[in-house]
């Protein structure tokens, strides 16, 4: 094996949606940092549904945006259709979603890779990670060659050990069209790691021409269209709209007579699979009662013909899949162009793994994306992001940047994986967002910003901006909270305009939007100076005032978990030395070996009672140490 | 306060008795036998096997008293702990010195209750079992015991995991309309969320509706006899007590001070207190005791407002449904074996009238079933299902869940779901801390369950 001459500080295994955020990260933040792909012309490839966002998943991308990541502008620049949803619900519900020209979205990411100073691009399949006295040195590739390095990301998504099914036939393989990753998971597992089998699958792509889409519902796009990143000013894509369509009971009978050759249930597949993405043969096994399910038909890009059912993946037999479709309304007469696929591949146990996304057993080593048990490019993004941050800050010998589940969505995900693992592959929503108030996109950069520009990945003139941003909220705030009304002829006029005749004089402007009848537009009628302030201000004082009650109470929630989240848990503590827990909660702990007592107190089965132990041991021990 | 300190108390009552239990809990209890205690045979402490033997004092060598010791190793023990029983005889001078010999050994007295919540914090035991076994020990009735002996076996912990189950399936039907909007759920069910909600709330209202109960078989309740001179409340209390408790004459005013007396009526512990005349009087001692009838009315649970039925209603007796207005009285009309003249004005304010003829003891029965019947409304209590709240802290807990309901209740209709979701989880926390439960990702499974989901 030929050994290349030069030492990388970061080596990041995978160029998908992890891969891309981590190598970007690293390199922008002055890293000497190698990208490796199994395939070159599929880096930073959609998979599975050309879209990027929605509920919870929205909220990772605005806080990748704000901490200076790449996927927000990625689908502003190639993004076809923008919508946000939940906007008659409240402002930390709304999510926005876009659809991807897939292409131009993979050709772009790509642009921007091979635009960034620090970072080489290669092609190569890592077969090992390369060590030397049990110390992590670099990877090692099928093709015979060596690279060394620092530290190393692995992000391999479905690829280790993949293998895809179609009804009762497989084959191995990445994801079709692609070559499986060999050899590294076996490593993995020898070193150390839990590896663990889970299953995801993908619908057929169509041809659009054989579909009639004068029988479908079309569902376009919100105009204008408003952009993911806090960087873009506007989106200049031409924007096309979606179908919506829907299954019959012919379509569940055609899915009932193929079940005998399903692979997932004659038991060839072992793997687990997603309970919130279930395959429509499992709608249709596990909900009998319904009589139909509905089906977005998303086009994969401006110039292609091909589109994505979304919902209706499968793993039926091909005959199967060709009547299943063509029972469709508006699809009778429907050309499959790829066949619809379930794919089993490899992960690890992601509870071997600290906060900063460095496993617990080898240092040095990260893991992001699917390897860790997640579903998703936005949650895959997300911990690439991070792991790509604390490679670079581990190199440059800082402590690693861990955000908390009051902080953001990416805390929560990182903190619900390495404390409680995961059995089925993990997404993201907002109820697992305990301070879901506070977690809003309308204030991720309110919250990361700041976090970015230390970090050197957020630029000095987007930093300006948002500081500018920041001062003029603070302002209004100030200003509207001092500011009465005077009852001014034009002031009456407008009050009675709005039914508001009850309002005092000498009432303040905050006191006044706090009510649920008057927006911040009434505010603009009633006072001058209000009508200059721009829309992104506006709009986050509304928030502020309208729901301070309810952030307050958040707050207050976060104030008091701060003892807990505080508390940490000395890394070599023996469980076996707390006499008092019982045998199935010292297992646990052994187990998951959480960080601080919060974590410890998130794993299921883990007793307020236990937690109350493990503080009283953590101070006697801590009593202990001093005394010696 | 370590966990792993050992802690030392009296086990047994005070008092003296004819067998003090000194208990020791924690690592150093066997080392605390081996110091004091020299077993006749030789082999030292055996775990969870007697042994006869005598304690001694470790500085002066003189033998103490001479004792029966068990030794039982952690975990099968009380407390999960080590635990050392040392019984001496129950005298309370000889039980002191022996505790007073065990906390020179290094080991703590220990905290009221402390036992216990070790055994809670091992996790031998659940927070409302654990003050379930408080109960135990302090039942001063049958029904209390048997309430406290329901909630140890769990009774309690089961309905408030009803509660819980309610308001997460409420809570997954609030989640699921958030975070599926794409999804063909349909139109946001308000009906379906508010109906387990209203579930859950009617479960507790009738919890909290309990308390009272709860608090009276627990704690027992407090009656007052009050009444004019001469009226019979003093025979009233005897018969009550079916013993000379207090002086009865014919001298109006024999009773001075207040008589206080424990019974029990149909499993219901009652202090009687029974207390000197109202009158008008210049006796400065006989006027203290009145102030004192007068100063008990507002904290008794119910009073029993004696009234002679032989006599024309007076002015004192005026003067006593003056004293008790407001306040939850029976009337008592005693003397009815003689031929009645008292028109009682107003007697739709009484919660009850009973005749009685205290000298005779005719109505007596009557009477005590009537106050049984004012605090046990339930006839469930006899029935193995029965359960009630017994202490605040159940009661604060439901009530604060109870308020973030009604505030769910009252932003349904604006329908801003993620508020909802808040109000709905701040209640699952506050019923939860009940039982020492904590909601975790029940919510996520109940969703994909009872939701066709993904698109």
């Amino acid at each position: 094996m030929m050994t290349y001459d030069h030492i990388y500080d970061v080596i990041v295994v995978g160029a998908g949606h992890a891969g891309c955020e981590a190598a970007l990260a690293a390199a922008r933040m002055g890293c000497g940092t190698m990208l490796l792909t199994i395939n070159l012309d599929a880096i930073a490839l959609m998979s599975c549904n050309p879209s990027i966002g929605g509920l919870a998943k929205g909220h990772l991308v605005k806080e990748i945006d704000a901490l200076g990541g790449e996927m927000a502008k990625n689908i502003d620049a190639t993004g076809i259709q923008f919508r946000i949803l939940n906007t008659k619900k409240g402002p930390a519900v709304r999510a926005s979603r876009a659809q991807a020209d897939k292409q131009l979205y993979r050709l772009r990411m790509k642009r921007v890779l091979e635009q960034q100073t620090n970072l080489d691009l290669k092609q190569g399949e890592v077969t090992a990670l390369y060590l030397e006295g049990g110390e992590l040195r670099g990877v090692e590739l099928r093709s015979g060659i060596r690279y060394l390095s620092k530290t190393v990301v692995i992000t391999t998504g479905t690829f280790m050990r993949g293998l895809i099914h179609i009804g009762l036939n497989h084959y191995p393989g990445g994801r079709a069209g692609d070559q499986p990753s060999v050899g590294l998971s076996d490593q993995l597992r020898t070193l150390g790691f839990h590896v663990g089998r889970l299953k995801t699958g993908t619908p057929a792509r169509l041809d659009s021409r054989s579909i009639d889409f004068s029988q479908l519902e079309t569902q376009f796009g919100d105009d204008p269209p408003l952009p993911f990143s806090f960087s873009t000013d506007r989106i200049s894509m031409q924007q096309i709209p979606c179908h919506i369509a829907y299954t019959n009971q012919r379509s569940h009978d055609i899915i009932r007579s193929g079940l005998d050759r399903s692979p997932l249930y004659s038991g060839v597949i072992e793997g687990v699979g997603p309970r919130y993405c279930p395959s429509i043969e499992d709608k249709v096994v596990r909900f009998p009662d319904k009589d139909r399910h509905q089906t977005f038909i998303e086009p994969e890009g401006l110039d292609t013909i091909e589109v994505y059912p979304s919902g209706m993946s499968t793993s039926l037999p091909i005959d199967i899949q060709i009547a299943f479709y063509r029972s469709i309304v508006g699809l009778e007469r429907v050309e499959i162009m790829r066949p619809a696929y379930a794919i089993e591949y490899d992960y690890v146990d992601p509870i071997q793994l600290h906060t900063s996304l460095e496993t617990k057993t080898l240092r040095n080593l990260y893991h992001a994306g699917q390897i860790n048990g997640t579903s998703g490019y936005e949650e895959a993004a997300g911990q690439g992001l991070i792991a790509g941050i604390n490679a670079a800050l581990r190199v440059k010998g800082r402590d690693p940047l861990v955000l908390t589940r009051s902080q953001a969505y990416i805390g929560v995900m990182i903190d619900d994986l390495v404390t409680l693992g995961t059995k089925e592959p993990y997404r993201m929503f907002t109820s697992r967002a305990e301070y879901r108030l506070l977690l809003r996109e309308d204030n991720a950069d309110l919250r990361l910003r700041e976090t970015g520009y230390q970090l050197g990945l957020v630029t000095e003139q987007e930093f300006v901006l948002f500081a500018e941003k920041r001062r003029m909220i603070t302002e209004e705030l100030d200003r509207i909270a001092v500011t009465r009304l005077r009852h001014s002829e034009s002031q009456l006029e407008v009050l009675a305009r709005h039914g508001l005749e009850d309002i005092q004089k000498g009432t303040t402007l905050e006191h006044l939007l706090k009510r649920s009848d008057v927006c911040y537009a009434d505010l603009a009628d009633l006072d001058p100076v209000s009508r200059e302030t721009p829309a992104v201000i506006r709009e986050q004082v509304e928030i502020q005032i309208k729901y301070k009650g309810y952030i307050d109470r958040q707050m207050e929630q976060v104030e008091q978990s701060k003892k807990l989240e505080t508390a940490r848990i000395p890394k070599n503590l023996d469980y076996a030395s707390v006499k008092s827990l019982t045998t199935e909660v010292r297992e646990k702990l052994s187990k998951n070996r959480p960080d601080t007592l919060g974590q410890a107190s998130r794993i299921p089965g883990v007793t307020p009672a236990a937690i109350s132990i493990l503080s009283i041991a953590l101070k006697s021990s801590s009593w202990k140490e001093t005394a010696e | 306060m370590y966990i792993r300190d050992t802690i030392a108390a009296v086990s047994t009552p005070p008092g003296n008795g004819g067998i003090g239990i000194i208990r020791v809990s924690g690592d150093q209890a066997a080392a605390v036998g081996h110091t004091i205690f020299k077993p006749v045979y030789d082999g030292g402490l055996v775990s969870h096997r007697f042994s006869f033997g005598a304690i001694r004092d470790t500085a002066t060598g003189e033998k103490v008293d001479e004792a029966m010791a068990v030794y039982m190793r952690a975990p099968r023990s009380y407390t999960r702990e080590d635990v050392l029983e040392l019984h001496c005889h129950g005298g309370w001078l000889v039980v002191e010195r022996v505790l007073a010999l065990v906390l020179s050994c290094g080991v703590r007295l220990a905290d009221p209750g402390e036992f216990t919540r070790r055994a809670f914090l091992n996790g031998r035991i659940d927070l409302v079992q654990a003050e379930a076994v408080m109960d135990i020990i302090a039942s001063k009735s049958e029904s209390a015991l048997q309430l406290a002996q329901k909630q140890r076996e769990g009774a309690l912990s089961r309905r408030i995991e009803d509660v819980r189950g309610c308001l997460l399936r409420a809570l997954a039907l609030v989640e699921a309309y958030i975070d599926f909007p794409e999804d063909d759920l349909g139109a946001t069910d308000a009906e379906a969320i508010q109906a387990a909600v209203g579930e859950a709330q009617g479960i507790i209202d009738a919890l909290l509706l309990t308390f009272e109960e709860g608090r009276v078989i627990r704690d027992g309740v407090s009656v007052l006899i009050v009444g004019k001179p001469n009226a019979g409340k003093s025979s009233l209390l005897n018969r009550l007590l079916n013993e000379n408790r207090a002086i009865v004459t014919h001298i109006p005013g024999t009773t001075r001070d207040i008589i206080e007396e424990t019974v029990t009526f149909d499993g219901l512990s009652v202090r009687l207190l029974d207390t000197a005349g109202i009158r008008h009087t210049d006796d400065l001692v006989e006027q203290e005791g009145i102030n004192r009838a007068l100063d008990k009315i507002p904290q008794a649970d119910l009073i029993l407002a004696v009234f002679d039925a032989s006599r024309e209603f007076s002015h004192e007796d005026q003067l006593i449904l003056d004293a008790v207005s407001g306040r939850r009285t029976i009337a008592v009309l005693n003397k009815t074996d003689l031929p009645r003249r008292l028109v009682l004005p107003d007697e739709e304010r009484f919660v009850a009238l009973v005749k009685i003829a205290a000298l005779s003891g005719d109505g007596v029965d009557l009477l005590k079933k009537t106050v049984c019947s004012q605090f046990l409304h339930s006839t469930a209590a006899d029935s193995r299902e029965f359960v009630a709240l017994s202490r605040a802290r159940h009661r604060d807990a439901l009530v604060s869940a109870e308020q973030f309901l009604s505030q769910f209740s009252n932003g349904l209709p604006e329908c801003n779901l993620e508020l909802l979701a808040l109000d709905l989880r701040s209640a699952l926390q506050a019923v939860g801390s009940v039982t020492g439960q904590t909601a975790t990702d029940e919510v996520l499974d109940l969703i994909f369950s009872s939701f066709c989901i993904g698109k």
